[in-house]
């Protein structure tokens, strides 16, 4: 048995290992997945020259706090992030995200809060120790599957490593995690069950994110949109960033780990190139969408994975 | 046949089989899916079969709607493509402990439990989908005596094993869940099996499924 580990002192709001996600399950009820903000848990990886795909430990609001019991090893924090490193001498080493730290045994890494964002990612060269279903480690805590038992990790438990390596060179990039004034999404297929008055509402007025906000989905409120068709379609698949509309009138927009059939009529989808950085905005925070054709939208996904890569491509 | 072709956001294609719910046209979406998974189109990510809807998402960074709609319709639907249909005997125990609901599709129906239980086991069911959560079926058509709604208001929590009915269909809580069908009743058999990841899923669609009665005893022996 691997020897090398994080001793978790305190577990954090929703820590979790994560990849790049799962594919073709949906047929047999299985999501995505995956690391919800995809590119900066693709950053966080790049700066250490791992794999594109390897594991991360992805936490939301509260992160970790964790000790290491192994070698020196290289890591690195994305997102907007506070966090320490408390030497072992009790030296507090203040965090800085998007720029590779050494981290030693006995030393611990306090995650203290990812600020006006939700995600994070703490990521370490060889990743962390998954256990692979599906061709991904991704933790799945509704089916349970992925790694740690699809469960979010507790307290006392440990967090196995790879290979602990440490690199010779610092390696940073700068980054800006920018906010958008709207989340951009293209009509549902069922846009037409709402009434005129609440299309308008859709398109003008803010929504405030719910509380009740995780993984699965995003619950907003503030406005109810009324539905003058039928409340209920026949079951049918989903997808990442549709929005759905139950009976109550309030809007759910379906994130990574979504049930993978649905039956509430879908008003709209959120773009492509919007999703990591609509998963980012904390629930309390209001959010109004702005309507675009297919065409824009996928225009404005390649300006995002161009973006994506030459941000990749700086690091090397 | 597909009746209409349309984007579900910028990386799906929504394939529309009909408005109705019948086997014949579940079995043409099925066809589909399966045509679909054997092409091996670049790009596709994920094919979700329902009643009568196909969903097809990409990556948008390798392939778009408008050329993954031309390569779809060039495909050839083998129409013998086997299906491999399987007959599923599932057990049930309608113990009070677990039938939740069986009370109130007894008062709501105005028929009595014994006849709404003796509606619903040892019929065929047929299996259109599988989702929502792993490995959960949706079966069907329920006998007309024993068609209800939803709940008014979901469970937070559905046990798991739990098997529920609403209108025509009824399914089998694969995990605990959040959950609107009326539970009549629980089987004590894995119907979703990770540890067989080749193979996770008892019930596929196409499959026909017939619940038996089982006592409490056998409930927990089989549980066990």
């Amino acid at each position: 048995m691997n020897k090398e580990f994080f001793e978790i002192i305190r577990p954090g709001i929703h820590t979790t290992i994560q990849d790049q996600g799962r594919l073709n399950k949906y047929h047999i009820g299985i999501p995505f997945s995956g690391s919800m903000d995809q590119r900066n848990y693709l950053i966080s990886n790049q700066l250490l020259g791992n794999n594109l795909n390897e594991s991360s430990l992805e936490f939301a609001y509260q992160g970790p706090l964790i000790k290491l019991n192994s070698g020196k090893l290289t890591g690195v924090i994305t997102g907007n992030v506070t966090f320490n490193i408390i030497r072992k001498n009790s030296k507090v080493d203040k965090g800085i995200c998007y720029q590779t730290f050494e981290i030693n045994d006995g030393d611990q890494l306090d995650i203290i809060s990812t600020n006006r964002s939700v995600y994070g990612y703490f990521s370490i060269k060889n990743g962390f120790k998954g256990d692979y279903i599906w061709g991904s480690c991704s933790v799945n805590t509704k089916a349970k599957i992925g790694s740690n038992n699809g469960e979010k990790f507790s307290k006392d438990q440990k967090i196995y490593i790879n290979k602990s390596e440490n690199l010779s060179n610092q390696k940073k990039v700068n980054y800006f995690n920018s906010k958008i004034e709207y989340i951009r999404v293209l009509k549902g297929t069922n846009y037409n069950y709402f009434s005129e008055k609440s299309k308008k509402i859709f398109f003008s007025k803010e929504f405030t994110i719910s509380k009740l906000t995780d993984r699965m989905g995003m619950r907003l409120e503030g406005n109810k949109i009324e539905n003058i068709l039928e409340t209920n379609i026949r079951s049918e698949g989903l997808i990442k960033g549709v929005i759905q509309v139950p009976p109550d009138g309030n809007p759910i927009i379906m994130l990574s780990d979504h049930g993978t059939i649905g039956g509430y009529p879908k008003i709209a989808v959120v773009i492509s190139a919007d999703y990591d950085r609509l998963v980012q905005i904390p629930p309390g925070s209001k959010i109004k969408f702005k309507p675009v054709e297919l065409i824009e939208a996928e225009n404005l996904y390649k300006l995002y994975k161009i973006e994506t890569e030459n941000i990749l491509k700086k690091i090397i | 046949m597909i009746k209409n072709i349309s984007n579900l956001g910028d990386a799906a294609v929504y394939c529309d089989f009909g408005s109705e719910i019948n086997k014949e046209i579940n079995l043409n979406v099925i066809k589909y899916f399966r045509n679909l998974h054997q092409a091996n189109i670049k790009g596709i990510t994920n094919i979700t079969p329902s009643y009568n809807k196909l969903i097809i998402s990409f990556d948008l960074s390798i392939i778009n709607f408008e050329k993954l709609v031309e390569k779809i319709k060039k495909i050839k639907i083998d129409e013998i493509v086997s299906l491999d249909s399987k007959i599923i005997k599932i057990p049930i125990c309608i113990d009070e402990e677990f039938s939740l609901d069986l009370d109130r599709l007894s008062k709501k129906l105005k028929i009595n439990e014994k006849e709404i239980i003796n509606s619903f086991i040892n019929k065929n069911y047929f299996c259109y989908m599988t989702g929502f959560i792993a490995g959960m079926p949706f079966l069907g058509d329920l006998e007309n005596n024993i068609r209800l709604q939803r709940l008014e208001t979901p469970r937070v929590k559905v046990p798991k094993g739990s098997v529920g009915i609403t209108e025509q269909f009824c399914n089998i809580y694969t995990f605990e869940s959040p959950g609107g069908w009326n539970i009549i009743g629980s089987t004590p058999i894995e119907v979703f099996d990770k540890s067989n990841e080749n193979n996770p899923i008892k019930i596929n669609p196409g499959d026909t499924i017939n619940f038996y009665k089982i006592s409490k005893d056998e409930y927990f022996k089989l549980n066990e």
